[in-house]
């Protein structure tokens, strides 16, 4: 923009400021009213008269095209946080972003009344009016889409530790239950823990059930394989139980070779060998007892 | 120079090992250990690497060699105490150690050589 009239924006907002706020928040509750519930009036006013204050404190820098500048630090801030509260709070993306965009409305009806008489000041001075909120909307969303992301990476870690569970049977006998598909960032999680627990309770046998994995092709095989070389080199032997009709045909047709592994069809069989085994060395004595 | 010391214990000789393995030293622990189950004509060989935390492909390959060397000799080996860092490192390698035995500690690595040994008739 090449004009050199400064904006009359800045002093526009700070004298009419209240109007501002009352006719934006009335925008607010019509755009949201469906989500009414999400959050109260009290809030919304209190976060729009926070916004306003920001916006103010950046006007007030007369730059009204670069959001980046330190003068909307607090601006670009507090848009921050409130998408994270809204994204947590359930609101969508377009919603979120209406927060600003509503903000519109109330701006250009007060420009016009204030420019009336003037039509070329008036168009230029919506131009700029639009293209500040358009970026303070798309930094909304882009806020938003962050904090989604985030909740969703921290969903997968969770997903990632519940899901790898490490119990124990008997005194020497672990058992490993898998649900789900194993890829390799879950294998390398079960590999660690199976082979922790190893270490602290002194185990000798591993029972790795996979009656919760659903498909098996040849790279989840190998993943298994990995663990069982693995437990072997600590010196302790694993059994695979619950390979379900459809698992032993495909492990047969891709051509893996399970033939050096225990496998059991339950895993109550294969607690029975466990348990064969580790009495064959020792005189077993259940948990309760030691 | 750096040695790995070698302990005899009846029928069997008992390597610890406790300081961070370089190439020289596992070069050295090879040819001293081979001596040795000559001489002494060992029945079996116990290793334990609990103190090792970290392992590489030489290191891993120096492993399977002894037991293999140990087995020419007539002699059984097991490796103890491996960490499951090291176990995780060592088959991500692609070692296996296929030849080699092992034990959760020393305890269960000594129940382990006698079972084997006796298995063999010695």
């Amino acid at each position: 923009m090449t004009e050199a009239r400064p904006s009359r924006i800045p002093d526009l907002v700070a004298r009419r400021g209240g109007d501002l706020l009352s006719g934006w928040l009335a925008q607010q509750r019509a755009a949201i009213s469906a989500h009414a519930a999400l959050i109260s009036d009290a809030e919304l006013e209190d976060q729009s008269k926070s916004f306003l204050d920001a916006f103010r404190a950046g006007l007030a820098s007369g730059d009204l095209q670069d959001i980046d500048r330190a003068e909307w630090a607090d601006a670009r801030n507090f848009l921050r946080d409130v998408s994270r509260s809204r994204a947590l709070q359930g609101f969508r993306p377009s919603e979120t972003a209406s927060f600003i965009f509503s903000l519109k409305q109330p701006l250009f009806d007060l420009l016009r009344k204030e420019l009336a008489k003037d039509p070329v000041n008036l168009a230029e001075e919506t131009w700029r009016v639009s293209t500040i909120l358009d970026r303070l909307g798309l930094y909304t969303t882009e806020a938003y889409q962050a904090m989604r992301e985030e909740i969703i990476v921290r969903q997968q870690q969770e997903l990632l530790e519940l899901s790898t569970p490490v119990v124990q049977l008997w005194e020497r006998i672990l058992a490993l239950p898998l649900v789900g598909t194993l890829d390799s960032a879950r294998t390398q999680v079960v590999m660690e823990t199976l082979l922790e627990r190893i270490v602290e309770t002194g185990s000798e046998v591993a029972i790795i059930d996979i009656t919760g994995v659903p498909t098996v092709d040849t790279l989840v095989a190998q993943h298994l394989l990995k663990t069982i070389a693995a437990t072997r080199l600590m010196g302790a032997d694993c059994i695979i139980s619950g390979i379900r009709p459809q698992i032993a045909q495909t492990i047969v047709h891709l051509g893996v070779d399970l033939g050096a592994v225990v496998t059991k069809a339950t895993l109550a069989d294969a607690f029975a060998v466990a348990l064969e085994r580790t009495r064959a060395k020792t005189p077993g004595t259940p948990l309760a007892a030691r | 120079m750096d040695r790995i010391p070698i302990l005899k214990m009846g029928r069997y000789l008992l390597v610890t090992i406790q300081v961070d393995m370089h190439d020289q030293l596992a070069m050295q622990l090879q040819e001293d250990l081979t001596a040795r189950i000559s001489r002494d004509s060992a029945a079996g060989v116990l290793i334990d690497i609990s103190s090792l935390d970290v392992v590489d492909s030489f290191i891993g390959r120096m492993l399977a060699n002894i037991a293999a060397m140990a087995r020419v000799l007539d002699a059984d080996t097991v490796v103890t105490g491996m960490r499951p860092a090291v176990a995780i490192t060592l088959v991500e390698l692609g070692l296996a150690l296929e030849g080699v035995h092992t034990a959760l500690n020393v305890e269960r690595g000594m129940t382990l050589l006698h079972e084997k040994v006796a298995a063999r008739g010695g």
